[in-house]
């Protein structure tokens, strides 16, 4: 099956979904150093976020989680991918300072009520198609 | 995305340094993924990227300067991670606080104006009534719509250094009149008289905003009363840490309020929602995560504290010692008001801990071992478990100064009503 979404910062990833069930600032939220999720009570308290392309259905609160995503790339901690529900400049920010930097940098893209799961394995190209691997 | 001719030579690399093409590079692209069709003009900003939250920062900044990076109008800047009158007071280990101090000098070369300050707009930073302005830190972007009428989007860390070096920010959200507009009201107006004068009575109700309202433009009516510029302070700093609330009508007193049509511009609101005595009640004790016992500390000044806060607090203190540190936060520029008439004496023989250019949420000054923090205020209160481990308690500036003399919690209900 394929999705075309939004693309928000162009790049190709391929990687299992990490998809956070409950809203989270990054800032507070996830530990730049190790990656993980560290919002107590979060369903996904303590898992990283390294590696995945993670699935974010609902953002909240501090404009500082455009620091936490540079301190991410910069750490080499940082996701394959995001997948947005809601257009958000506040962690492509990160990515786009990455980007300025000469760093890595990961696709952010959008698409409402994105239906991934965690532990499935998917692919998004450069043009904001993202299709599910068996 | 619309460029005017000396936007598109900025970002070609045509005209100016190579800063301000990395800068024009990240407003434009912050732009289009917000769907901003083009960039407005802006006359100051408030620089939020100073606090260190990672080495990455720093190197972005200095790559900045490097790049011949100065800020265009101008910049104030929010608290950093030190007090650069007393570095040793936060116990920020080293190699973090060489990097935390590299990124507030990168902030100072680019031409920003070092004031180090959460409460920008006390420290002689008003921007005036309708003018277009970028401003990061949350109490401080809600106080610039609220409070004064200018207008601005919640700016973060990156996307405000870039505004201030290309003097442009995307044009959407609350820079545009109609989205300015009120949808829900907050009706007031059955609370007491009495309980509306209480300074204690802002940072609730800004807590209980936030909550309600979330990111959607309100409008409280029923005020009745006007309140002071260190009340609106609290109310807005509590409700920017509870929701991503950016603008609040206050009928009366707000400058896009004068009545409550107007705030609506003459739509029906989508909701009205009556505040209960219970509910002001109920915010308060939300507050505090403790009830009675010892305290091991108090906590003031987020937003930074005033001139006038610190004298009201001398004049409740009467001379008498505090039994726990008591931190005040606060700006060098009420430091320097403070030193002209002997009051930084005064509290310092109190007891007081002044932490400048610095706050306690966000480097560590408080004692290391996390115990029971009162405080006055509702941000303080919101973020003190997180970011300290400290638990915190929710009392008047006359309960935090009576249990900094006793030790212990000493919290007078009266003030509060009778349901």
């Amino acid at each position: 099956m394929k999705w075309q979404a939004d693309v928000l910062f162009t790049g190709n990833a391929k990687a299992d979904v990490l998809r956070l069930d409950a809203p989270i600032s990054f800032w507070g939220g996830v530990d730049p150093v190790t990656s993980k999720i560290v919002l107590a009570n979060h369903p996904q308290l303590g898992l990283p976020v390294a590696n995945k392309i993670l699935v974010i259905p609902q953002l909240v609160g501090s404009s500082s989680s455009s620091a936490v995503m540079l301190e991410l790339v910069y750490k080499k901690m940082a996701p394959q991918a995001l997948v947005l529900c809601r257009r958000d400049a506040i962690l492509p920010i990160g990515v786009l300072v990455a980007q300025q930097m000469d760093w890595p940098t990961i696709p952010v893209v959008v698409l409402a009520d994105a239906p991934f799961q965690s532990g499935e394995h998917l692919q998004i190209d450069e043009s904001g198609t993202i299709t599910k691997c068996d | 995305m619309k460029l005017s001719d000396e936007e598109r030579s900025v970002l070609n690399g045509d005209i100016g340094e190579p800063a301000d093409r990395m800068a024009m590079e990240i407003v434009t692209q912050a732009g289009r993924m917000l769907g901003a069709d083009s960039l407005i003009k802006i006359e100051s900003t408030h620089i939020d990227g100073c606090l260190y939250h990672g080495d990455s920062g720093a190197l972005f900044c200095e790559k900045l300067v490097e790049g011949g990076g100065k800020v265009k109008v101008p910049s104030t800047t929010n608290v950093g991670a030190l007090n650069l009158m007393d570095p040793k007071q936060s116990r920020l280990p080293e190699p973090q606080r060489k990097m935390a101090l590299r990124l507030m000098v990168a902030h100072s070369r680019m031409g920003c104006t070092p004031s180090w300050t959460c409460a920008p707009y006390q420290a002689g930073a008003r921007p005036r009534f309708g003018t277009q302005v970028a401003w990061g830190e949350s109490n401080a972007v809600a106080f610039v719509n609220t409070v004064l009428g200018a207008r601005t989007n919640r700016y973060g860390d990156f996307l405000d250094i870039a505004c201030a070096i290309t003097a442009r920010a995307p044009n959407y959200g609350l820079h545009r009149t109609e989205n300015r507009i009120a949808t829900l009201i907050l009706d007031v107006g059955r609370l007491s008289a009495r309980l509306k004068n209480e300074d204690a009575f802002y940072p609730v109700l800004g807590s209980l905003i936030g909550r309600l309202a979330g990111e959607t433009v309100c409008v409280v009516d029923g005020m009745a009363t006007e309140p002071t510029d260190d009340q609106l302070k609290a109310l807005c700093a509590g409700a920017a840490s509870t929701g991503a609330v950016g603008l609040i009508h206050i009928v009366g007193v707000t400058p896009e309020a004068p009545d409550l049509a107007t705030a609506l511009s003459g739509q029906a609101a989508e909701e009205t929602i009556v505040v209960s005595h219970q509910m002001i009640i109920d915010t308060r004790d939300s507050l505090s995560a403790a009830g009675q016992g010892s305290i091991d500390s108090v906590a003031l000044g987020s937003p930074h504290f005033s001139t006038s806060e610190c004298q009201q607090l001398l004049q409740l203190a009467e001379g008498k010692k505090f039994q726990v540190p008591v931190y005040i936060c606060l700006g060098r520029h009420t430091v320097e008001a403070l030193e002209a008439d002997n009051s930084k004496q005064q509290l310092e023989d109190l007891g007081v801990v002044l932490v400048v250019d610095t706050c306690i949420v966000v480097t560590p000054i408080l004692p290391a071992t996390p115990g029971i923090m009162m405080t006055n205020s509702a941000k303080f209160a919101h973020y003190a478990t997180g970011n300290t481990g400290h638990q915190p308690v929710f009392g008047t500036l006359s309960d935090c100064v009576a249990s900094a003399q006793q030790g212990r919690l000493v919290r007078d209900q009266t003030v509060w009503g009778v349901q």
